[in-house]
């Protein structure tokens, strides 16, 4: 095995036992990201004098006999609308292709004070809206498992970054599913935390009743060990959740037995792809064969739920991105005669299809006679979403379901048709509405290779249950340890020197 | 209900947007299918439901009145297209007889 591609809770005992430096780990992932990134496109910025420079410090610190930090030495990607002081942060815009936040995001500042490295911004859908990372203004990122398909979206270049070796784990952001459908498309582990669990000061907003950040890992304790240092409350997120922090890695026990899991029978109908199926319902019979009962269950009013949540998302979207008007940051078109024109041309230059679509939707929802048509009802449906979860979680532990219907689909194949396009979100959504927790892990494969995502809900606030069933499932199958073959990369080549093998 | 050419470029107008006659055309189109769907929710019974704004029901939260440090101005100003002093600059935003 290589050093980059080893996980955070491998690479972590190694690094405080100095067997390995952090300059040595750090250089291994810079030298994996100058090897495979041109042909994946995960990054929009790779920071290298920043993340060599963080690494030396840290090889002085324990040097000097000073103890590691939780997660000392370990390299991490920021999905590209997380902001970083002094490191561009475009949120895959043309409108913000130049911005240089002056502040960190809560979440930088909790993971590099203990001791993660940032080694670059990640690729995503325009301001991430979008489910397949091809609304980038930048370019598109690969699916490393079959550059011909998308990695999903909106973080896709986290995803991407992740299961390539290009970062030891990655941020991501998720409103309606953007953790979870790249993680699910990638292979990879992808967790959305209940809403408020984690800051998201310092998180360009899409729609703030939706928006969280999470971690995007190799494994599930990796997400456990990312998850115990960014799940802190935060005073400059008005939403941010108050309890004492818990330290997640004690809830990995593989032990199901007590677990009661539901099946939202309506997520099992029309639109989901035979292998896709097929996968999920062998991990259903390996869940029974682990200890756990599964029983059916019903989110009636689930239907309706994609429809909710773009009128939701959409209309917060029109008001957070009212924002970017061009005067204080970002894109301004030159010469224009006054001020109102001159916010009008900056956003429709500065701005892709997607956003603008996204913004005129709601700025339609919310303009006189259809605010009360549109969102108010949305409103409710939401209520009424929430409420079928609460009926389940009385008698279920969680609820399983694939994470997206199909698995990556080829690049241009969607891109055309939104409404085609959102359906790949039809079973992260739901959550979103509620503000529940959700990950997904690997749990197959189909013919073509194609790794499946296998989504866990539970309700708001346990993240406890959710990680050791989630856990529990991992340690008995194989899927998270498959890795695509990357053509370019091979052991003797130039760039991939200082990645020894371990 | 289909949405025009014009409607699009009303909507625009007050989402502050200048859209090319190409996006025009296709949000018509784009946006009548997605209201299409979203008109289907008129059929949901929701009597006696509450408007979800938030789905954990946090309040807002409030801090004491204390002046803390925030950004120093050139920081603040640093990614501004265009500023003058401690201020950004705009063009004109009165009219002029």
């Amino acid at each position: 095995m290589k050093l980059s591609e080893l996980g955070a809770f491998e690479l972590l005992p190694m690094i405080k036992r100095k067997e390995v430096s952090v300059e040595e780990a750090t250089v291994g992932i810079l030298n994996k990201i100058k090897a495979v990134d041109r042909d994946i496109q995960a990054y929009i910025t790779v920071t290298n004098e920043h993340a060599l420079q963080r690494a030396k410090e840290a090889d002085l610190r324990l040097n000097e006999g000073k103890p590691p930090r939780p997660l000392e030495g370990l390299s991490v990607a920021i999905k590209d609308n997380i902001c970083t002081k002094g490191i561009k942060t475009t949120g895959a815009s043309v409108y913000l292709e130049d911005f240089v936040p002056p502040y960190d995001a809560t979440v930088v500042r909790l993971l590099e004070d203990a001791g993660a490295i940032i080694v670059g911004k990640t690729n995503l859908d325009e301001l991430a809206m979008g489910s397949s990372t091809e609304s980038s203004a930048m370019f598109p990122t690969k699916n490393p498992w079959d550059l011909q398909r998308v990695p999903g979206g909106s973080s896709g270049g986290s995803a991407a970054a992740v299961i390539a070796d290009e970062a030891v784990f990655a941020l991501g952001s998720d409103t309606g599913g953007s953790i979870r459908q790249p993680a699910a498309f990638c292979g990879i582990v992808g967790l959305k935390p209940t809403y408020g669990l984690v800051s998201r000061y310092g998180l360009i907003g899409y729609a703030s009743s939706m928006d969280q950040i999470g971690p995007m890992t190799k494994n599930v304790r990796d997400c456990a060990m990312l998850l115990n240092v960014i799940a802190r409350h935060d005073p400059k997120d008005a939403q941010s959740y108050t309890g004492e922090p818990v330290d997640y890695t004690q809830f990995l026990i593989p032990d199901i037995n007590e677990v009661i899991v539901g099946v939202p029978k309506e997520f099992l109908n029309k639109g989901l792809s035979k292998s896709v199926k097929d996968a999920f319902m062998k991990a259903l019979n390996k869940l029974e064969g682990l200890g756990a009962k599964v029983v059916e269950v019903s989110l009636p009013h689930s239907d309706h739920a994609l429809a909710a949540y773009y009128v939701i998302s959409s209309a917060e979207a029109s008001s957070n991105l009212a924002r970017l008007d061009g005067i204080r940051y970002g894109y301004r078109a030159a010469g224009c005669e006054d001020s109102a024109s001159m916010t009008a041309i900056s956003r429709g230059k500065g701005f892709g299809s997607e956003v603008k679509r996204r913004i005129v939707l709601g700025t339609h929802i919310l303009s006189k006679g259809n605010f009360e048509k549109y969102f108010n009802d949305a409103l409710k449906i939401r209520s009424l979403i929430f409420r079928d979860f609460e009926k389940i979680f009385k008698e279920c532990t969680c609820l399983v379901c694939p994470s997206s219907p199909t698995v990556a689909f080829r690049i241009g194949e969607k891109i055309r048709d939104p409404l085609e396009m959102y359906l790949s979100d039809v079973y992260t959504v739901p959550p979103n509405l509620a503000g529940l927790p959700g990950i997904s892990i690997p749990c197959g494969f189909d013919e073509e290779g194609m790794p499946i995502g296998l989504q866990i809900i539970t309700k708001q606030f346990d993240e406890a249950t959710l990680l050791q069933v989630a856990y529990t499932f991992e340690q008995a199958t194989d899927f998270h340890k498959k890795k695509p073959q990357l053509q370019k990369y091979d052991c003797g080549s130039e760039s991939t020197r200082g990645d020894r093998n371990v | 209900m289909r949405l025009s050419k014009e409607d699009i470029k009303r909507i625009s107008d007050l989402a502050r947007i200048e859209l090319n006659e190409e996006d025009e055309s296709l949000f018509a189109e784009q946006m009548s299918g997605i209201l299409r769907i979203v008109n289907k929710l008129d059929k949901v019974d929701t009597s006696g439901m509450d408007q979800m704004v938030t789905p954990t029901g946090f309040t807002n939260v409030l801090r004491e009145d204390i002046a803390l440090p925030s950004l120093d101005p050139k920081e603040a100003l640093f990614n501004a297209a265009d500023r003058e002093g401690a201020f950004f600059k705009v063009p004109r935003i009165i009219e002029v007889d």
